[in-house]
């Protein structure tokens, strides 16, 4: 381990949103040519403590951090990403940055081409110099060798495989003479396992050159194959800090998820429920939502029952209400009281008495321009005939606006949703009335069977809690079976009878909400729960 | 497996890339026999309109390259030109002196309005083509405003001839003999069967497409090149997004500046309050029928493009009044040609984009 | 007082800047007209008919701005459906009323065709539409031109005297069905005011109806699908559909708005006529307070009668004052600028 002055040391990181404290006292330290892992759940803070590295803009129009960032001995404060690529820190972000059209070589040198003289410069400034193709070339070569690997320079991005794409991101930072430190977000998610292991062997070069790295995955086996050292991050804290050699898959998976459950989740488990005729059950459902790509789920959900979805962002749980509800194209087999139903046709799940609340609350739950009003009974109206009133012997459908305001109405006031009144434009609402608007409309449809996509993020405590037991009195009161998605385990855990784990977008493991977090963290990590600890340990030392 | 694919694609995807092109070819196949021109009156033709034209489409490459599509706001360029013009002739400034100071004068203006016309398409990302469009109109409203009612009055003309009876105002029609085809004649050549060619234009045009293809190797080219394949890269790799497309439009802008005064020096006579307004639609319309996209075009579309434009313009309505005795018939086939053009490059361009989309969701989907 | 400033800014960013500086100049011109010898009387009523006249064509932009498909520059399609059956009732040549009603029979049927294939290509470039609208409507009209050639009409008052075949470019239905609105229930007072009140009474009639069909459900989904097609779809409605019906209702009301103009214009334009027929539509709408992407009967009739105002006012007035006629450039300035301002007000939030 090289000994002196630590490349990057960061001191007491923290960071608030809106008064919603993500980061607290964060700090660790980094050698140069030392690599770090950095593991947590989605929302433990992560790309928080990137983006506070990386200056990015959001930070300092939220209100900045706290704490202090130490380069080389020296504190620093960027002001935005170009800041922190002078001072030598190169990111990999998980969506590639990479122009299409373009070569390797082109993409590589993306605004940092070598470039010659030519007299119009002086007319015109700078970039009237003509592009130096062979230089280049060259530097594109070097870059690509320096990382070890096989990459074609004059290939288009766009007919390159994911993993190409990857290490042309890569090069891109190497090139940077400047670059000492490089972070890579989640690089390994888009590519094959051997093309993984190719990139771990060419960042291990890396290191042995001086650049040092930090590694954000979920791959607790690659964290352990490639890191020196990681940091676990929980709940915007470092739970823990440890050498990779004197820890192992399981360790760190509990450090991830090992919460204590709260209070409120025990009585909710204490009761015995009692549930009935299986009333949704999928078979080999797949569905094509991109970014939460669905392979091959079969599951079975009871009437009155309130089954919850859980997993790491990415992995498909998202996808699959998704998919049911015809929003994504989807394929495989849907039985409602078992009776299949037809894929990829909104209107024909909405006829079978199921309705959707959408994670996507501003992009496909809400008409943001028009009124509470239409925004919860425009489903119920179009698919029910509800608030419909016919005239001319049924030969025309005339919006009943009266029962419109009424029902709109009596939802404010169940659903305390905050408000000037039925006609207010959703898109002036909090983003926990907005939530309650989007609740509301999915009841005014009286569904069996209520899907629900993250009913709590970005909205505060209060509104939250009042969501959570909104849903579990329409459950009890109405019989009404819900699946609910979500990425916080503990909520899962806390309201849910039973969670389905879905990796990779097919179901890793089915538990009963009772069962320890740790079993959970496994799961979502993709090891399959059949598998005793000890055989984890035995593939670990192998 | 992916390269037999390849194979057999690559002729059907060079047929269907060129679709435009070789319909009309086909067509001018056709209609040249009925019309009945002798070879001679069409190579003198084409030869007089690919050098009055070309440099008005060749305006229109740089914005393309910058992703910002077709540029209808080149009309802006040519209405600088044309005030330009203006006041050569009445300063009875002649020769090829009197084009360069047309130029001199239409430059400072062409940078004024490119420049606005870049900030307003700023505005307007996404929608730049019908943004482009409308402006176009708007500031020929001001241009109207100013050569038929300021000039003569607060602006200084002093040629009786320019001026409306009324003694403001530019006339309608305005005879430019001082600077008529002398650019044209500059290096006069005949070759066989008296057939002129305007060596000197061809000389400026193909100098300009050096410089072109040039540009395209510069930074600044470069630059275009990566923020019109991809907007949000190209900023976070630093390259100034907004400052370059100002300069895209601000090229295209200054260029037909110039297009405009060649263009009006070989046909000789300016109509005041309409040869901009055609000046665009045409370029366009040759520009897509030389196989261009919205996003992509080349040089040899250019040419290609007027050369099978032109033939069409001057072929038809000849053809029409052989086939049907109606030469109005192919006048009106004409303008529909350019219209529908325009209008399919439009609807196929967006459809394609639209199919692109769900292709590359479908190749995600089969990846595993 | 601080209020007050509150207020009027709040206004002033609501309704935008040219917006105000239009009606300002509207407002000083009818103020100007009386100093400068324009009878008050006369500019008004000349107005209001003209209100009437575009009022429909007017009109014909909503069904597509609150579905999302952008200001329709289209519009021509519609008008020459519109022609179409104006020509064919004159060839039949019946006259008054029912020559009209004729005109009409003829003439939705054929829009009902037209906006259905105009809709299925402007389903399938969503978010270009108004470009491609735009010269849709200029290649349907040059395609037009050569069919008004071709057709095989025959009544001696619409062909060309000479060769006896190919339709004219300006037909008058004076003797058919000229005012066949206008001449109904019209008010006169005095020599130069006067209204008629049947063409009112039927640009109301097409409000209410467009109006009514915003309040059914259909017309509910189809607001839906404007505001948020996302949204829409989830609720299990069929968003190229309800796209469709739009553009239906915006090519006939299109259709019907022309056959409007012509019974008070008393002329049919045939060829180039419709060419640039939309523009002014759309700026009126604009002008009224639309956006791209809503619109109200309120922004039909207020935007309809603040843009004619201007097209009265101008040549009296400014022609009285400044002994030129300015109309023309204010024309495009205003209507075109009104356009842009409305195009880059709010950049694309959505994709």
């Amino acid at each position: 381990m090289p000994e002196g002055v630590p490349l990057l040391k960061m001191e007491n990181i923290g960071k608030e949103y809106f008064g919603n404290r993500v980061l607290a006292d964060v700090s660790f330290s980094l050698m140069p040519g030392e690599i770090l892992g950095l593991v947590g759940e989605n929302g433990a803070g992560k790309s928080t403590l990137m983006n506070i590295l990386f200056g990015m803009s959001v930070i300092e129009e939220t209100g900045g951090y706290e704490g202090r960032i130490i380069i080389d001995g020296e504190e620093k404060s960027f002001k935005d990403p170009f800041d922190a690529l002078e001072a030598g820190i190169g990111m990999v972000h998980q969506e590639f940055s990479l122009i299409p059209g373009f070569t390797a070589t082109e993409n590589i040198l993306l605004n940092r081409e070598s470039m010659k003289y030519n007299p119009l410069v002086e007319v015109f400034g700078d970039r009237f110099k003509t592009l130096d193709r062979t230089d280049m070339n060259r530097r594109a070569v070097k870059a690509i060798d320096t990382l070890g690997v096989s990459l074609a320079p004059d290939t288009l991005i766009s007919e390159m495989p994911v993993g190409h794409k990857q290490f042309t991101e890569i090069a891109r930072e190497i090139d940077r003479k400047k670059t000492k430190l490089l972070v890579l977000d989640e690089p390994t998610a888009v590519l094959a396992e051997s093309e993984a292991q190719v990139l771990i062997e060419a960042l291990k070069k890396l290191a042995c050159q001086g650049i040092s790295i930090i590694f954000i995955s979920h791959r607790l086996q690659e964290i352990i194959d490639l890191c020196d050292k990681l940091v676990v991050l929980r709940d915007g804290r470092v739970i823990q800090e440890a050498k990779t050699g004197e820890t192992n898959v399981r360790q760190i998976a509990s450090w991830m998820v090992g919460r204590q459950i709260s209070g409120a989740a025990d009585a909710a488990q204490e009761k015995e429920r009692k549930f009935g005729e299986v009333i949704l059950r999928t078979q080999n459902l797949w569905v094509d939502m991109p970014g939460e790509t669905v392979r091959d789920v079969s599951i079975e959900v009871r009437q009155g029952e309130i089954f919850g979805l859980g997993g790491l962002a990415g992995q498909g749980k998202v996808g699959i209400s998704n998919g049911i509800m015809g929003l994504y194209v989807s394929g495989g087999k849907v039985f409602v009281r078992g009776k299949e139903i037809k894929l990829n046709d909104p209107s024909s799940s909405l006829m079978e008495g199921m309705a959707f609340v959408s994670e996507d609350r501003r992009g496909v739950g809400l008409l943001l321009e028009e009124g509470i009003d239409w925004n919860i009974t425009f489903t119920a109206m179009q698919v029910q005939e509800k608030f419909i009133s016919h005239l001319l012997g049924g030969l025309i459908k005339w919006r009943d606006d009266k029962a419109v305001t009424k029902c709109t109405e009596d939802y404010i006031k169940a659903l305390e949703i905050r408000c000037t009144g039925p006609k207010q434009r959703a898109v002036e609402l909090s983003g926990g009335n907005q939530q309650k608007v989007c609740l509301a409309k999915a009841f005014a449809v009286a569904p069996e069977i209520l899907f629900v996509s993250e009913p709590t993020r970005g909205i505060d405590v209060g509104a939250k809690k009042l969501v959570l037991d909104t849903l579990r009195r329409v459950n009890e009161e109405t019989g009404t079976t819900i699946i609910m998605t979500s990425s916080e385990l503990e909520e899962l855990r806390s309201i849910c009878d039973r969670v389905a784990i879905i990796n990779e977008g097919r179901v890793s493991g089915i538990l009963p909400a009772k069962s320890p977090a740790e079993e959970f963290g496994l799961l979502m990590l993709g090891h399959v729960v059949e598998r005793s600890p000890d055989e984890i340990l035995a593939e670990r030392c192998r | 497996m992916a390269d037999k694919n390849k194979g057999s694609m690559s002729l059907k995807n060079i047929l269907a890339n060129n679709a435009v092109p070789i319909i009309f070819i086909g067509l001018s196949a056709i209609a040249i026999p009925i019309s009945g021109f002798s070879a001679n009156y069409l190579i003198q033709e084409m030869l007089t309109r690919l050098a009055r034209n070309s440099f008005l489409v060749l305006s229109l490459l740089i914005p393309i390259l910058a992703g910002m599509g077709l540029n209808f706001g080149m009309v802006l360029g040519a209405m600088a030109g044309q005030i330009g013009l203006i006041f050569v002739t009445d300063w009875a400034v002649t020769g090829v002196y009197g084009m360069m100071l047309a130029g001199l004068i239409g430059t400072p203006i062409a940078i004024v309005l490119g420049y606005i016309c870049g900030a307003v398409l700023n505005r307007a990302k996404g929608r730049e083509m019908v943004t482009s469009y409308i402006l176009g109109f708007f500031i020929n409203g001001v241009y109207q405003l100013i050569v038929l009612y300021t000039m003569g009055r607060l602006i200084p003309i002093s040629n009786p001839q320019l001026v409306l009876s009324r003694g403001y105002g530019i006339r309608n029609a305005i005879n430019l003999t001082g600077v008529r085809h002398v650019l044209d004649n500059l290096i006069p050549l005949k070759i066989f069967n008296n057939i002129d060619v305007p060596v000197a234009t061809f000389i400026l045009i193909g100098f300009f497409c050096i410089l072109i293809i040039w540009f395209r190797k510069t930074k600044l080219g470069q630059d275009m090149r990566a923020l019109g394949q991809d907007m949000k890269v190209a900023e976070e790799a630093g390259i100034p997004v907004e400052r370059t497309r100002i300069i895209a439009i601000l090229i295209s802008t200054i260029l037909a500046c110039y297009g405009q005064i060649i263009f009006l020096q070989n046909i000789g006579t300016m109509n005041t309050y309409n040869s901009h307004e055609q000046a665009g639609m045409f370029a366009i319309a040759a520009i897509l029928i030389g196989g261009a996209s919205v996003s992509r075009a080349t040089i040899t579309n250019v040419f290609v493009g007027v050369v099978l434009f032109h033939l069409m313009f001057v072929v038809s309505p000849m053809a029409g009044k052989e086939l049907i005795g109606q030469a109005q018939l192919g006048e009106y086939f004409r303008v529909f040609v350019s219209y529908g053009i325009i209008a399919l490059a439009l609807v196929l361009h967006a459809w394609r984009r639209m199919r692109a989309k769900a292709e590359a969701r479908r190749s995600l989907r089969g990846e595993e | 007082m601080i209020r007050m400033k509150e207020k009027l800014q709040a206004f002033i960013e609501n309704a935008g800047w040219p917006r105000i500086i239009i009606g300002l100049f509207l407002l000083s011109l009818f103020i100007a007209a009386p100093m400068v010898g324009v009878r008050l009387d006369a500019s008004l009523s000349d107005t209001l008919v003209r209100v009437g006249m575009n009022g429909v064509l007017v009109l014909a932009m909503v069904p597509m701005i609150q579905s999302g498909c952008g200001l329709n520059f289209g519009l021509p399609l519609g008008i020459i459906a519109g022609l179409l059956g104006a020509v064919t009732s004159i060839q039949i040549g019946i006259q008054g009323s029912i020559g009209f009603l004729i005109a009409m029979v003829i003439a939705v049927p054929l829009a009902v065709v037209f906006g259905w294939m105009y809709g299925q290509l402007l389903n399938r470039v969503k978010g270009d539409e108004m470009m491609i609208a735009t010269y849709v409507g200029f290649s349907s009209v040059a395609l037009m031109c050569m069919a008004w050639l071709l057709l095989p009409y025959t009544s001696p008052t619409m062909i060309w005297g000479y060769g006896g075949s190919g339709l004219r470019t300006t037909i008058s239905v004076e003797g058919f069905w000229f005012s066949a609105l206008s001449k109904h229930l019209n008010i006169r007072i005095g020599e130069f005011f006067y209204l008629p009140i049947g063409m009112y009474i039927f640009f109301a009639l097409m409000i209410f109806l467009v109006w009514g069909f915003f309040r059914t459900k259909t017309g509910t989904a189809v607001t839906a699908v404007g505001s948020n097609p996302e949204f829409a779809r989830a609720s299990g409605i069929n968003v190229d559909k309800m796209r469709t019906i739009s553009v239906i209702l915006s090519t006939v009301l299109g259709a019907i708005g022309i056959l409007v103009y012509e019974q008070s214009f008393g002329f049919v334009q045939l060829y180039m006529g419709p060419f640039y027929m939309a523009f002014p539509a759309v700026a009126a709408i604009l002008l009224g307070g639309a956006s791209v992407n809503k619109a109200s009967m309120v922004n039909v009739v207020v935007g309809t009668f603040l843009f004619q105002g201007i097209l009265t006012m101008t040549p009296s007035v400014i022609n009285s004052v400044m002994q030129t006629d300015m109309s023309e450039v204010i024309r495009i300035i205003v209507s075109n600028g009104m356009i842009l301002y409305a195009l880059t007000r709010k950049v694309m939030v959505k994709r």
